[in-house]
């Protein structure tokens, strides 16, 4: 079975890092003064009955020791405390504030239930828009400005870092960085409704030369259509339900009430996160999306065997 | 100080009609008999019937909601399973929160406390016994209405936190987020009515001498989670009644931002309230620890004023915390570590409570009857909870594992640990007080074991599953996320839960019927319960008792004073000052009365409408004004006293 990355124990990046070192700390911690406190609960049941085993009435000087182990036991736990909220505030000080130098920024808006990504690089033409699969380039820190355009949602990609919430009317940051190449799956992690549970993203984090081929390939419009079949499945496409929601670069289809669908070809998945993205899953799901995610916005398409053929070979062609 | 008393005197005396004066007896029998058949369960004000049909009716909704959790696990035991779509899930997850925390946690222990408070404190019944009936009228319909509108597929939908925009109408058509709102409109209404009750009483009702300091550590729990409840409920009565409610009625926009509203004001308000119902259910829990250890251990609590200040500390600190469910929305730094501070600071209290009783079970002689297992129980689960509570008030560390299984599993050790168990314990204690037989201790064991077990067996596997990623409220996940088998531990571990709840309703129910005779004190306990009959009568203490100590069963052994002069022809109790407790003044209590029934009648004719039309509100108002006026319409004198010999009726004016 494929493994798939999506843990708060392996991290991959330097925040993720911290707060698994925090992790560790705290747990040892923990299980030291569980295992003190419920040993001290069952040492005290035992001297307790020994005594009365041995007809003691009350243990000698049991007012004052009795104090001393309540006050010793607050007093330790004041200091672990302390130093607990000491070692928090520092993570949460360092890793909190997003690097001046952030060299990628994404823009992400939460949608029922996909997520609509968007690379704001200022320089002319270089904006782009795709949904789902986020590419980063390893070793440098990447800024997400968060919002939503319908309820809360909230990104978490935990071998990445903690979560933010992408709330309607309010824009959040959320930044973070990866140390080693590979695909980190996220979750949607408020609940969002229906289909909370199928609104998954995968960073895929890549070294700097095929990150910019990436963001070369996702630039452009989409891949005019090439011969017969497929210059029939853009008019499928163009003229049937699908440009309804669906925008695909360098088509009259601009619509961004679904996913953009532009270099559809070139993902890993389909329907956020849900299935992987094969010719059979892309055609189950053109015909009956809420088989697969029920109460999804997209609905049933009634189509013809051959024009159903020709779209999946057009959408396949968007690479 | 004596150690060998099991049945005390003041026992014998309050049960033992020959050492009372006959005469005085019959009258009190007249005053305070209930009414009979199905018009006198109606009618009753008496805070014993009322306190016993509160606690069982949540136990109900618990039993319920249980069901509901049973079904997720079903659902969640492998990975894409048909069992349950999604919106069935959302009904029965959403459900299920919404009455474990509205309908079983903070009712349960408010009817604990309505039940035992008076008896505690030697009061002859609660103040204000019709707001008592009222409250529970109210709580009665909450409850039957989220349940009836689960069961016609017309359940809730958005979460028991009811977050906006998800729950506004925009976002959630139909009715069912209305049908949250309204359920908790009645809830509140129910827990803010006890509240005052509950002040009231412990304030101005206590036995002569209870000054403050001699107050039972349970009872001084429910003073504080009482004050806690009269200021945390208002929010959230607030934001769903009002304004949620009113988004979704007359479109007022309040959580609306692309009207001017704000989507996060609702998130504040909710957890204002959502975060001190956390200590609200769980600081009774603690009171019955205290009460349990002092019973088996035959010591009073080592270290009162640590027990009692703690207690009030983690009252007032309470209020500082609801941010950290906030983590993730746009709280600057600086705030958060306010708040990041007293999340982790607020341990010390409960930590202190955990010591004082592991110092008193060392000094005293520990007997491991059910309620001390449950007690000892408490502490190995709870501690658990505890601790990573700590650990997500940690802002790095809650961003990763807030919205897991992670603080499922948390949230569940603390309730389960901190509250359910303490509650088994508890029903093991007071059992013979309330219906006079003895639970089966076999049984006892039994069900101790399979909860102990059980508990560990769900709710452990949920931190790893939360740190290996799987995040909260999802009615599947995929095959390749390998959470399968983890997910199958912990629903296999439901079924061993659910068994242990099934030997305790097998355990109630029989020994109910035909468990071993109890007697007024059973345990040997230390506080004023003990003394009145088991079950107690309608007036509870033939003679309202004098206290001069924090045991008085214990220290008063043999001799304990009583006061005279408290009239038996009419229903009258004793009101003492608040701090010193000395008598003060005496109070009329009223008779049976159906106009609290008719007034949540109102109630229920005004909110369960208004969810389809605002005239529900005035034309509501109607039938409330005219219940209120039945309510307090002046009453002549209980024509039973006509009869009774030898006492010529006083002229007093009625109370009003």
């Amino acid at each position: 079975m494929l493994q798939v990355n999506q843990s708060v124990l392996h991290a991959a990046g330097p925040r993720a890092a911290s707060t698994e070192h925090l992790w560790w700390f705290a747990f040892i911690v923990a299980a030291v003064v569980y295992v003190l406190t419920v040993g001290a609960l069952f040492w005290a049941i035992a001297s307790a009955r020994r005594r009365e085993r041995e007809g003691e009435l009350r243990p000698e000087h049991a007012h004052d020791r009795m104090t001393s182990g309540v006050g010793a036991g607050i007093a330790a736990s004041v200091v672990i405390l302390l130093v607990f909220l000491g070692y928090d505030l520092s993570v949460a000080r360092t890793r909190d504030p997003v690097p001046k130098q952030h060299p990628v920024t994404i823009e992400i808006t939460g949608r029922q239930w996909f997520w609509d990504v968007t690379y704001a690089d200022t320089s002319p033409h270089g904006r782009f828009t795709t949904a789902n699969e986020i590419h980063i380039p390893v070793g440098q820190p990447v800024l997400f400005l968060l919002s939503s355009s319908d309820v809360i949602h909230s990104m978490w990609v935990p071998n990445l870092a903690g979560k933010k919430d992408l709330i309607p009317g309010y824009t959040q940051s959320l930044w973070f960085q990866a140390d080693t190449p590979g695909v980190y799956r996220g979750q949607c992690a408020e609940f969002c409704g229906e289909q909370h549970a199928k609104m998954a993203m995968e960073i895929v984090a890549q070294p700097l030369t095929e990150y910019r081929r990436w963001v070369a390939s996702q630039s452009g419009p989409g891949a005019p259509p090439a011969d017969s079949v497929t210059k029939r499945g853009q008019e499928v496409f163009l003229t049937g339900t699908c440009a309804m929601c669906h925008s695909i670069g360098g088509t009259p289809a601009g619509s961004h009430v679904g996913p953009d669908l532009s270099h559809l070809a070139s993902r890993r998945t389909i329907a956020a996160g849900s299935l992987p993205n094969t010719r059979g899953n892309l055609a189950g799901w053109i015909i009956d999306p809420q088989r697969i995610k029920p109460g999804a916005k997209m609905p049933p398409n009634m189509l013809e065997p051959k024009d159903l053929d020709a779209l999946l070979t057009y959408l396949q062609s968007l690479k | 100080m004596s150690e060998q008393i099991v049945t005390s005197p003041l026992a014998d005396l309050t049960t033992r009609p020959g050492l009372a004066d006959e005469a005085e007896l019959t009258e009190l029998a007249v005053t305070w008999a209930p009414r009979p058949g199905f018009w006198g369960w109606l009618t009753s004000v008496d805070h014993k019937s009322i306190g016993k049909r509160y606690i069982v009716t949540s136990f109900i909704w618990f039993i319920l909601a249980g069901l509901n959790a049973g079904l997720m696990r079903i659902q969640l035991s492998r990975p894409e399973n048909g069992f349950m779509g999604p919106d069935r899930y959302n009904q029965v997850f959403t459900t299920h929160g919404t009455a474990m925390m509205f309908l079983f946690a903070v009712p349960v222990m408010t009817a604990f406390a309505l039940y035992l408070v008076p008896l505690m404190v030697g009061a002859r019944d609660l103040a204000y016994p019709r707001l008592n009936a009222f409250g529970y009228w109210v709580f009665l319909t909450g409850g039957l209405f989220l349940f009836i509108s689960f069961y016609l597929n017309m359940g809730p939908n958005t979460g028991w936190f009811a977050y906006t925009p998800l729950s506004g109408p925009e976002f959630s058509p139909g009715k069912r987020v209305d049908v949250w709102a309204q359920v908790v409109t009645f809830t509140e209404i129910a827990g803010l009515v006890a509240a005052v009750e509950i002040v009231a009483t412990i304030m101005k009702l206590r036995a002569p001498g209870m000054s403050l300091n001699r107050i039972p550590l349970y009872v001084w729990s429910v003073l504080v989670v009482s004050v806690m409840i009269i200021f945390a409920m208002p929010a959230v009565a607030m934001a769903s009644t009002m304004m949620l409610a009113m988004d979704r009625l007359v479109a007022t926009h309040f959580f609306n931002q692309a009207e001017g509203g704000d989507a996060l004001l609702w998130q504040h308000m909710f957890w204002f309230f959502g975060h001190p119902e956390v200590y609200i259910m769980f600081i009774p829990g603690l009171g019955f620890i205290s009460s349990i250890v002092e019973t088996f251990t035959k010591r009073p609590v080592f270290g009162y004023p640590v027990m009692v200040l703690s207690m009030i500390v983690t009252g007032f600190v309470a209020f500082g915390l609801w941010v950290h469910h906030m983590f993730a929305t746009p709280i600057p730094l600086l705030g958060r570590t306010f708040f990041t501070a007293a999340s982790v600071l607020i341990a010390l209290p409960t930590g202190a409570q955990i010591f004082c009783w592991i110092a008193t079970i060392w000094s005293g002689r520990p007997r491991l009857a059910t309620p001390m297992m449950f007690a000892i129980g408490f502490v190995v689960i709870f501690i658990i909870g505890g601790v990573t509570g700590v650990m997500i008030a940690s802002v790095p560390f809650d961003l990763q594992v807030h919205d897991t299984y992670f603080i499922v599993a948390h949230f569940h050790y603390v309730i389960l640990g901190g509250v359910v168990t303490p509650l088994f314990g508890a029903c093991y204690l007071w059992f013979p007080k309330v219906t006079g037989r003895m639970l089966s201790e076999r049984l006892g064991k039994w069900h101790f074991w399979l909860w102990f077990i059980g508990v560990n067996v769900t709710f452990f596997p949920m931190h790893i599953l939360g740190l290996e990623g799987m995040p909260r409220r999802v009615y599947t996940y995929l095959p390749e996320m390998g959470w399968g088998n983890l997910n199958l531990l912990v629903s296999a571990g439901a079924v061993v839960v659910v068994a242990s709840v099934a030997v305790f309703v097998i355990n109630v129910l029989v020994s109910w019927r035909s468990g071993v005779v109890a007697g007024p004190d059973p345990w040997g306990g230390p506080t004023l319960e003990w003394a009145a009959a088991s079950p107690p009568l309608p007036w509870n203490f033939h003679h309202v008792p004098v206290v001069e100590g924090r045991s008085p069963m214990w220290e008063e052994a043999g001799d304990l004073p009583i006061v005279e002069g408290l009239a038996t022809h009419k229903r009258e109790m004793l009101v003492t000052t608040a701090l010193d407790a000395v008598p003060d003044s005496r109070h009329d209590l009223p008779e049976e009365s159906i106009w609290p029934f008719i007034m949540a009648v109102a109630v229920a004719a005004t909110f369960i409408p208004a969810i389809y039309t605002p005239w529900a509100y005035p034309a509501g108002l109607v039938i409330g004004v005219i219940a209120f006026a039945g309510w307090a319409w002046p009453r002549g004198r209980h024509p039973k006293h006509q009869v009774t010999a030898g006492r010529i009726p006083r002229t007093e004016p009625e109370p009003t």
